[in-house]
């Protein structure tokens, strides 16, 4: 069986079937059909977390109640924060992307564990149906936010449980792609394919998956412990018995921070592919970027108890972590200006990957910037645990890490499906969703500056102007999504068929069909050069290859 | 990269050799047990366990003969613990 | 890079991804990619319980004197034979896999017996330990304990907690153990593949480390 696919080569992986029907999916352990079952499932809990923060925003439209109840609201923002960071922003670029195109750009024909990485799917689709079950199951939704912080999160009567066991299969699920993903990186890459001919995006990958495989079980053991709070009244987090619920804070963010880049740090990877495809040039310091991917992993993990500056913990502390959260300002500057001086004196084509990276250059950037706010002691003070933080985290989160999701999928979109979208429609969307994003989300910033708290459900009149805006914000940039989505999913049926290298990309990914054959590459290629050469394409200089 | 997977050989008395140390040195952490040593007690303990375990990764987990990047993995998640606690250390005993 | 057989690998699996490896420059059989799996794996294991080891410090810090008190209470023999009996099964577990190298199969099978055998005697003791203390009204919200002071509370707290998710390792190890036998019994662990059985040894030496330092930290205070 094994000789006989390798023989007819042409099938690609779409057509290929291992098994029947629906099987040929839910039993494959081809990379690229796990991640198109991650696109599916992930795209899926986008729209219900895209719903609930609709629903949030629509009672926000006046002080008092408009829709839901004050419990009701509770339970939203806890879930529309658990189903977009658990189960889309964490996972999102790797578990997709990375499952899709980490093998075939490292010259691989699957990752080093294919049937585990199978395994990492289910537990993934797992631990979202608990974290989606506490929806039904009686108690009510879990309403303490995200954080899951105690001595509240062992005290309320709502359904803690199933959400934290859910958080912890994910975290496993996590965990489990990350390992696979450094093991392949370290034994599959293709002859001559040298470290430092690695595409950055792989980089990327192999930072996070470091972060994955080290901070995720901290997290773990955190949630295990709260469930055995709740279950056994243990003491270790309850402070009647003695229990000091700032140490749940620090293990809760010593994950959750280093989760942080977990995001981040993949959509910076694509980055660093798209704008070098688009300026026709080779990217301006690919060591300093890869390096600096390591770095942002390396201090990230230093940073976690900036969260915790107005929680009591100790002055010295807050000093220390202070310093260690402007570092990491550094490597991630660099990125920035990396990627501005690789577009500097190119010649840029303007399609529409490149204006979805554009967009988020400007919106991170932003994020980034108010995060410096938030990092110094001072100012922190003033604006934590309002409207600000929330701002903050939407600049960083959606503008930079979703936005990259969405600039992947219009980059790979041609390569993983075979088919192309229409771009002007692409393109159209895009004002759409920047003019949404920031009316928003920027007058979340205001409004946390004047004083409005986060994760109230009422608030006082002078506030309503603001929050007004913000809601016509959120109907403006859902409406540039389900026009960039719907264009996307009518491509998939009626979109005309895609080149295998539509881009002019250089990366090993362009050098074989669109889409791909059930077994990558029909030869395993031998790499001689750098991942961003484009000394064939720019005529003028002499090519190697 | 291209070399065979683990052809070192540990003689078995090597293996009982570590195993005689590890037991000398329980006997001996629960000896000093019976001392007083006053604040340096929980320190002694501990060093005694990192020598045990250092005999156990080594020698029981074949990592002394391994390649060298499964030690600089090691050193990695060690590194990983070890700034966890200095960085909590920060609030902990400063409060 | 040495030229692969194709027949060598069909015969291995008919599962696709085996195929897969047939034109993968570095193996066939990828053991040292199964053992940095392993060892990541491990990693993660070493940071799960580096979180309690965590509260640990800290709680020891602020209830010191707590601490020696509750301590004190532990059946240091008891402890010190667990100690020991752990010890005993990470040396017959290295030599479990030293006699599958030499390609001793029988000797392998009886050192890797052995283990098991430790692994249910630790356990029994371990038991025995527990049913004492549940006899003395110490376990979580007995109102024996909640009598105590908070430090003792959190002492047993963290006793609780950190030796039981160990004990469920030693569970999870020597049914890993379990399997391991059954596979060297049918020969699929051989003196050519036997990075099954490594892996598993890997996993029980880390669960006798973690024992290392929690016998001191429990056990050992005063």
């Amino acid at each position: 069986m094994g000789s006989a696919t390798l023989i007819e080569k042409a099938e690609n992986y779409l057509e290929y079937k291992a098994h029947k029907g629906i099987f040929a999916w839910l039993l494959s352990t081809d990379h690229k059909r796990i991640g198109l079952l991650y696109l599916i499932a992930m795209i899926s809990f986008l729209w219900v977390g895209i719903t609930l923060g609709f629903i949030m925003k629509l009672e926000m439209l006046t002080p008092d109640k408009t829709i839901v109840d004050a419990q009701t609201y509770n339970a939203l923002f806890t879930l529309h924060g658990v189903i977009m960071i658990f189960l889309f922003i964490i996972p999102g670029i790797p578990a997709i992307f990375g499952n899709f195109f980490l093998p075939i750009q490292i010259g691989a024909r699957d990752v080093a564990f294919p049937r585990l990485n199978l395994f990492s799917w289910y537990l993934y689709i797992t631990g979202g149906l608990f974290a989606i079950a506490s929806l039904f199951l009686q108690g009510g939704p879990i309403d303490t936010g995200w954080t899951f912080y105690v001595p509240y999160s062992i005290r309320t009567t709502t359904n803690v449980i199933l959400p934290l066991l859910g958080a912890f299969i994910l975290g496993f699920s996590s965990i489990l792609t990350g390992l696979n993903f450094i093991t392949t990186v370290h034994r599959l890459r293709a002859p001559g394919m040298t470290f430092f001919r690695l595409p950055l995006f792989v980089w990327a990958l192999y930072a996070t998956a470091w972060i994955q495989v080290v901070a995720t079980p901290v997290v773990g053991i955190t949630i295990l412990l709260v469930v055995i709070e709740r279950v056994l009244h243990i003491g270790i987090f309850d402070p009647a018995l003695g229990g000091d619920p700032l140490l749940f804070q620090h293990l809760f963010w010593i994950y959750s921070h280093p989760a942080v880049y977990i995001m981040i740090l993949p959509a910076m990877g694509v980055v660093s592919e798209i704008i070098p495809t688009f300026a026709r040039r080779t990217i301006f310091g690919y060591k300093v970027i890869a390096f600096s991917s390591l770095a942002i992993a390396l201090i990230g993990y230093f940073v976690w108890a900036h969260h915790m500056f107005t929680s009591g913990m100790s002055d010295t502390a807050r000093m220390v972590f202070s310093l260690l959260t402007f570092l990491v300002a550094v490597p991630s500057g660099v990125k920035v200006f990396n990627w501005v001086a690789t577009l500097y004196k190119g010649s840029i084509e303007l399609r529409a990957p490149l204006i979805y990276v554009m967009m988020f250059i400007f919106l991170f950037s932003i994020g980034g910037l108010t995060g410096l706010v938030l990092g110094s002691l001072a100012t922190d003070i003033h604006v934590t645990d309002t409207y600000f933080v929330v701002a903050h985290f939407h600049y960083v989160m959606f503008g930079g890490t979703a936005i990259i999701l969405f600039a992947a999928l219009h980059y790979w979109f041609p390569k993983m499906f075979g088919k192309m979208y229409n771009e002007k429609l692409a393109i159209a969307a895009t004002p759409f969703i920047f003019v949404g994003f920031n009316l928003l989300y920027f007058t979340m910033f205001i409004l946390g500056y004047l004083g409005m708290p986060r994760r109230y459900w009422s608030y006082l009149p002078e506030y309503q102007t603001l929050h007004i805006i913000s809601t016509v914000g959120s109907w403006v940039l859902i409406l540039g999504l389900i026009i960039m989505f719907a264009n996307l999913i009518y491509a998939l049926f009626k979109g005309k068929p895609a080149e295998a290298n539509p881009w002019g990309g250089v990366t090993l990914e362009w050098t074989i069909p669109s889409p791909p054959p059930h077994e990558n590459f029909d030869k395993i290629p031998n790499v001689t050069n750098g991942p961003y050469d484009f000394s064939h394409i720019n005529e003028t200089k002499d090519g190697k290859s | 990269m291209e070399k065979e997977h683990n052809t070192h050989l540990i003689p078995y008395g090597t293996y009982v050799l570590v195993w005689i140390s590890l037991v000398s040195l329980t006997v001996l952490t629960v000896t000093m047990a019976g001392v007083d040593f006053g604040r340096i007690a929980l320190f002694l303990a501990l060093l005694i366990a990192a020598v045990k375990s250092t005999l156990v990764i080594n020698y029981f987990m074949h990592i002394k003969f391994d390649d060298a990047i499964f030690r600089v993995f090691l050193f990695v998640a060690l590194a990983t613990l070890a700034s966890i606690f200095i960085l909590t250390s920060t609030d902990i005993f400063f409060r | 890079m040495e030229s692969l057989d194709a027949t060598n690998i069909t015969i291995e699996q008919e599962v696709k991804k085996e195929a897969k490896h047939i034109s993968d420059p570095h193996q066939h059989k990828d053991a040292i990619g199964a053992k940095i799996g392993m060892w990541l794996f491990l990693f993660t294991e070493l940071l799960l319980f580096g979180g309690l080891f965590l509260l640990y410090m800290a709680y020891r810090l602020q209830y010191t004197k707590d601490f020696i008190i509750a301590g004190q209470e532990l059946n240091l023999i008891l402890g010190t034979v667990n100690t020991i009996i752990l010890l005993t099964s990470s040396l017959t577990m290295a030599l479990s896999i030293a006699a599958i190298q030499r390609g001793k199969k029988s000797l392998s099978i009886f050192y890797l017996i052995s283990t098991i055998g430790f692994a249910l005697a630790f356990l029994v003791i371990k038991y025995f330990e527990w049913t004492a203390k549940f006899h003395h009204g110490i376990y979580p919200n007995a109102p024996e304990l909640l009598s105590k002071p908070n430090g003792e509370i959190i002492f047993y707290a963290m006793y609780y907690s950190m030796t039981g998710l160990h004990a469920l390792h030693v569970v999870i190890g020597a049914i890993i153990l379990l399997f391991m036998l059954v596979f060297l019994i049918r020969n699929k662990i051989t003196k050519g593949d036997y990075i099954k059985l490594e892996n598993s040894g890997l996993y029980w030496h880390l669960v006798d480390l973690i024992w290392i330092f929690l016998f001191p930290l429990f056990y050992l205070i005063h």
